[in-house]
């Protein structure tokens, strides 16, 4: 992973915005039980750019993906895409929409109907491109690039049913699909949380190739600092659904100014020094 | 698909309510193939013949005879024309008479006849037995003398002026071989009130309970997936009209509901399939609610999340994300829903607002009937009882089967 950071970080400042947040907002519940889940935070992903949005559990990360997604309706704000409001008021602008925007989600092990099978995910995402026409064997040509691409074998997973792939396969499967879908955008909410470390890494550099090669903006939503550090250009720390740092990754880790990310900071475990735990023990003294 | 099936057909309670309801089935195809006929036929003039087998006694007269001489024929004649109660009463007249019967068998039938033959004397008053006693005695005595006395009955032909002409005549040494009678007629339920065969009325019934039962069950789960689906899945505004109709229905009794609904109706209009639609029709709220809740708890997994991604429409997220994960779900409250609906079916005809009567038997239909003439005040436990047990074994299949699919489906059910 070292050499990966020893690329030039691209400076993404004068790069065309893709899509921003102005007081996004998300609240759950009502009266007294009310709780602002993503409090006001302001936004702006470049093109090309590897965004990462650290933060611990509860802070707001995935309450924030769903609404970048459209998945979740904002309670206040707004977000804008490619630079205008964005509108998906209707099943048809939804659609257009998540054609610039796609995601891959958490769990591996949940995010594929168990009754259908891979082709269909994958048919699924040519059709989406609008290559319903296409002929059955470019279709099969397409889809086994897509796998080749993530290091699978089509022809081991036609007919196949989602649930009989490991983990970081189904994974790697739902990269596959993004590689098909080449969507503008790619929301990438905990990829590696629920595989193996040796999967992870090879997600991720799959992660990266595909930037490379179709300079799509990626979200990054992850809880580890230390990868973030690693793999994007600009990260945000979010804690209780506020933003309360953001900028160049080098900058932001190397030079934290909020406490919270300091604490972040110390707690990812590092090799050949001794794991420091005070953050803990003043969590626990609170 | 495949390996549902086969652990569904190794759940031994499921397997033993599907064998259960299957061979119900089976009776109900088979059975008017061996015995057909319209099952509201009125074969019995009288109400409530007794389950047994009748031998028509004219045919039986015209029916070459065999002499056989059986040692114990006689006794047996006695025991069956001599009545428990007229035994008892006899009894009676010795006491009141001041005869001693000690150690006298009630069932020992010669003594006893002796012992009368010896001591009744219809001029005796005895003291305090009214004149009607006392000519029922008279009666009794008669018919003993006649037990006795007869040894061959002359059976003869009328002819129109009114003479007889005798055919031939019946010794009590006479038999005639059943196979040989023209006329021979099984009952096993006997008759009802209307003198219909009541196994016959029983098959076509059961068949037309468990009719009315798959279509008030179908029209039932219809209405309560659909509303359950569109509720649970889109939510919101949608979601709160829907359950507002949904706790309406709620809150009404749904019995009262198809009361008031059936006797509206009217009489002519209510066939079966009127009555399993209006039973379908008030009794689809547990399934609507049961379904939008399952909904709710599916609609924000990720596999429906990257089907909208996808760019897949409402209708097929809610038809192939949704519906295939409840469907083992639907299937269970699918049974139990028929099984509700016969059992629905059964309380309105019991009450008079079940279907038309003339058209064709239902199970309630039969209660209905059996209740109005006193069948269970009178004895006749062939028109109510095997009715009952028809019933109670339909439900009982179903829910047997319900249990064991519960099983299968929640695997923190199983033993």
């Amino acid at each position: 992973m070292s050499e990966m950071r020893t690329r030039t970080v691209k400076d993404y400042s004068n790069a065309p915005l893709c899509l921003s947040g102005r007081g996004v907002t998300r609240a759950f519940g009502l009266g007294e039980k009310r709780k602002l889940a993503v409090d006001h935070v302001d936004f702006d992903f470049h093109e090309g750019e590897f965004v990462s949005i650290v933060g611990e559990s509860g802070s707001g990360k995935t309450t924030l993906s769903k609404m970048l997604l459209g998945l979740l309706n904002l309670t206040e704000g707004q977000i804008l895409f490619q630079g205008k409001p964005r509108d998906i008021s209707t099943g048809r602008k939804q659609r257009e929409y998540w054609k610039g925007i796609q995601a891959i989600f958490q769990d591996p092990f949940s995010s594929f109907n168990v009754f259908h099978k891979i082709d269909s995910v994958l048919l699924d995402c040519i059709h989406m491109r609008g290559g319903r026409h296409l002929s059955k064997e470019k279709k099969i040509e397409m889809m086994t690039e897509a796998c080749s691409f993530v290091n699978l074998k089509f022809a081991e997973l036609t007919n196949k049913y989602p649930f009989e792939l490991s983990g970081g396969q189904m994974q790697r499967l739902m990269i596959a699909r993004i590689f098909l879908l080449k969507p503008r955008i790619l929301l990438a909410d905990e990829p590696t949380s629920m595989v193996d470390a040796c999967s992870r890494a090879t997600i991720l550099d799959m992660l990266l190739d595909l930037r490379n090669e179709t300079g799509m903006t990626i979200i990054f939503i992850t809880h580890d600092i230390g990868l973030a550090y690693y793999i994007s250009d600009t990260v945000y720390i979010m804690e209780h659904g506020r933003f309360v740092e953001s900028g160049n990754a080098e900058e932001v880790i190397l030079n934290p100014q909020a406490e919270y990310t300091k604490r972040l900071i110390s707690d990812v475990p590092k090799i050949h020094e001794e794991w420091d735990l005070s953050t803990v023990d003043l969590l626990r003294a609170e | 698909m495949k390996n549902t099936l086969r652990q569904v057909f190794h759940a031994p309670k499921f397997v033993t309510g599907f064998v259960i309801f299957v061979l119900i089935l089976l009776t109900m195809f088979i059975y008017p193939l061996v015995n057909p006929g319209n099952p509201l036929e009125m074969i019995g003039v009288g109400t409530f013949a007794k389950p047994g087998i009748y031998v028509s006694m004219y045919d039986a007269t015209n029916t070459s005879m065999e002499t056989l001489r059986l040692p114990d024929a006689d006794d047996k004649r006695l025991d069956k024309l001599l009545s428990q109660t007229d035994r008892v009463s006899m009894i009676d007249w010795f006491d009141a008479t001041g005869v001693d019967i000690t150690g006298l068998d009630l069932s020992d039938t010669d003594t006893l006849l002796t012992l009368w033959n010896a001591n009744y004397d219809p001029t005796v008053k005895p003291k305090g037995m009214t004149q009607a006693k006392r000519n029922y005695f008279k009666r009794l005595d008669a018919s003993i003398k006649q037990i006795n006395a007869s040894d061959t009955l002359i059976v003869s032909d009328q002819a129109e002026d009114g003479t007889l002409t005798e055919v031939r005549t019946i010794s009590k040494t006479d038999y005639v071989n059943t196979s040989q009678v023209a006329n021979v007629k099984a009952l096993p339920l006997g008759t009802d009130n209307f003198g219909r065969d009541v196994l016959k009325e029983l098959v076509s019934a059961a068949g037309t309970s468990i009719q009315i039962g798959l279509i008030a069950g179908a029209v039932a789960t219809l209405i309560g997936l659909t509303l359950g689906l569109l509720a649970g899945y889109v939510g919101g505004t949608c979601d709160d009209i829907i359950m507002f109709i949904t706790n309406i229905f709620t809150v009404i009794p749904g019995f009262v509901l198809l009361i008031l609904i059936s006797y509206s109706i009217g009489q002519e209009q209510r066939g079966a399939s009127v009555v399993a639609a209006v039973i379908g029709l008030t009794s689809w709220t547990w399934t609507a609610r049961s379904v939008r809740s399952q909904v709710i708890s599916l609609r924000n997994r990720d596999h429906v999340n990257l089907s909208k991604l996808s760019g897949h429409s409402l209708v097929r997220i809610i038809l192939t994300d949704i519906l295939p994960y409840i469907a083992s779900y639907v299937v269970m409250a699918f049974i139990l829903q028929v099984s509700s609906g016969i059992l629905s079916e059964a309380q309105l005809s019991l009450l008079g607002l079940g279907p038309k009567t003339t058209e064709v038997p239902t199970l309630g239909l039969m209660m209905n009937w059996a209740m109005l003439y006193s069948a269970h005040t009178n004895g006749s436990w062939w028109a109510y009882f095997p009715v009952i047990l028809t019933i109670t074994l339909i439900s009982f299949s179903l829910n047997l089967m319900n249990t064991g699919l519960d099983q299968v489906f929640n695997p923190t059910l199983r033993d």
